[in-house]
């Protein structure tokens, strides 16, 4: 059925005073609400910042490749170029035994670089050409390496086996706990918002069989309902949000400036990319619990 | 216009609400429906409304077999019949205007069209300079003239009247009486269910007694 223009503004102004004329009923479901998308928040921030610590310190994560005495730069370059094509690498870098000796003599050297020009002519790191191999996921660090193993004109592969594990693990522990913490969150918010469009829908229950039984439709006695709850949805996600951005912005300064040790090995994600994310989910979640409780709960007081 | 051949409702717990009633209401009549509680009277009225369906037997409102109409068209059926309860009914957060306005806005007529048509039936029921009170500030007979203007405004064929005046002092009950048998000679068909006896007998209408879930007799004026 199509709506009229006029009805449908009708339910607007309807479904807008009915959150005033219920201000009790709509402040304990916009307060429930926020209290659940701001844990959600919380917590949304809380992993985001996480994983993307995980993911730095992945990115540090490199196989070493040491080749064969008297592989040419042909193979090596072939070599280099079948590793790139695999979709676990992220990075192929080649270290030739020069560039090695280089960061040697740089690191180990440093001060005393009249003992390392004796090696001027004789470098003692000759067979030390190698690959770095940086991972897109650490994950598959396995299969790399038996690859890698596998190959004409491999010597030697390092891994750092311990970190790779551990950082695997630590994401797909992070991944779990993400999904539970999320599901029970949002298994509180629909049973505490149902309670309380239900408590507020059994007040409005004679209202409704009055507008039933002098003609109303379904649609036009859920119209204002379905207003109320998208609005209370709104309001619910909207307050939440401007809280936590206003937090987060203060807690990553602070602790920057409190615990500024910290900052080698913490790096928070900026505001504006967690609110990226977090403002539409955390608005479609409220929206969407909001139409869905107001639709569901009215349609037991429709039978009339 | 009203036609309930053989209509039997029986709830859950087994004894018949109603047995077997037949009755045949022409257009514009005005039918008094009497008899004590659970004589079936207001099973009648749901039955009317389509509220509850019949056990038996079949109901024809303005020629349409109401067992034929599904739910989807409720609503719009509803609209052709206008009711009055003996509570009122009147949403109670809306002042008189908007509450008669209401009957309107349900069916989608145009705000322009309201405007015109809600001042005129207040006038009617009486209550043109009360329409901005909201109905705990009005008396019963007053709440109960508002419940007809919504009834009315939407110009329904029949009028349905649950004990409209079970609420009310006698003076009010006349008052409302009085109006709808207004309403009645401007054409609408009118069938008032009661237990005031003393009005049934003073207003010379068509009566129906029933008792039990069944019609135990229905008197025409001037038989």
């Amino acid at each position: 059925m199509i709506m009229r223009i006029s009805t449908f503004f009708y339910s607007v102004k309807q479904g807008l005073k009915n959150i005033w004329r219920n201000k009790m009923f709509s402040l304990a479901s916009i307060a429930t609400m926020s209290a659940c998308i701001f844990l959600f928040g919380l917590f949304f921030s809380i992993v985001s910042n996480f994983r993307a610590m995980v993911k730095t310190a992945e990115e540090g994560v490199a196989v070493s490749v040491f080749f064969d005495e008297g592989v040419t730069q042909d193979q090596i370059d072939e070599m280099k170029q079948k590793i790139e094509k695999r979709p676990e690498v992220a990075k192929c870098e080649y270290i030739s035994a020069e560039q090695a000796w280089e960061d040697y003599k740089n690191i180990y050297f440093e001060g005393s670089e009249d003992a390392a020009a004796g090696f001027a002519d004789d470098n003692p790191l000759a067979n030390s050409a190698s690959f770095s191999i940086y991972l897109s996921d650490v994950s598959l660090q396995d299969a790399l390496v038996t690859y890698l193993k596998s190959m004409d004109g491999v010597r030697e592969v390092h891994e750092s086996e311990v970190v790779a594990n551990t950082l695997s693990d630590f994401n797909s522990l992070i991944g779990y706990i993400s999904v539970g913490i999320i599901l029970i969150l949002l298994g509180v918010a629909v049973f505490l918002i149902s309670n309380t469009v239900t408590v507020g829908i059994s007040v409005r229950k004679e209202e409704i069989a009055i507008m039933k039984l002098i003609g109303a439709t379904d649609y036009f006695v859920r119209a204002p309902f379905i207003v109320e709850g998208i609005t209370i949805g709104l309001l619910g996600s909207a307050i939440p949000l401007l809280l936590l951005y206003f937090l987060y912005s203060k807690v990553v300064v602070y602790v920057a400036d409190k615990f500024s040790f910290l900052s080698s090995m913490v790096n928070f994600l900026p505001v504006g990319q967690v609110f990226h994310t977090l403002v539409p989910v955390a608005l479609v979640l409220g929206v969407g619990i909001g139409f869905l409780g107001s639709r569901l709960t009215i349609r037991k007081h429709l039978k009339v | 216009m009203i036609k309930l051949e053989h209509v039997s409702k029986s709830y859950s717990a087994g004894v018949p609400a109603l047995n077997d009633v037949s009755i045949h209401i022409e257009e514009g009549e005005f039918v008094f429906v009497v008899g004590n509680s659970g004589s079936g009277k207001s099973t009648l009225i749901k039955l009317l409304l389509k509220e509850l369906e019949p056990t038996e037997g079949t109901i024809t409102i303005n020629g349409k077999n109401l067992g034929a109409i599904r739910r989807k068209q409720i609503p719009r059926y509803r609209r052709n019949v206008g009711v009055v309860f003996q509570d009122f009914r009147l949403l109670k957060d809306r002042n008189v205007y908007e509450n008669v306005a209401f009957a309107q806005r349900v069916i989608g007529t145009s705000t322009r069209k309201i405007r015109s048509s809600v001042p005129m039936i207040l006038s009617m029921v009486g209550l043109a300079a009360k329409y901005k009170s909201f109905p705990k500030q009005l008396s019963g007979g007053e709440q109960q003239r508002v419940a007809i203007a919504r009834a009315l405004v939407n110009q329904p064929k029949i009028l349905l009247a649950d004990e409209p005046t079970g609420n009310l002092d006698n003076h009010n009950a006349w008052e409302i009486m009085k109006l709808l048998d207004e309403i009645n000679q401007r054409g609408t068909t009118v069938v008032v269910v009661t237990h005031n006896m003393e009005i049934v007998k003073a207003m010379k209408k068509r009566v129906i007694t029933m008792k039990k879930g069944v019609i135990v007799s229905d008197d025409k004026p001037g038989e």
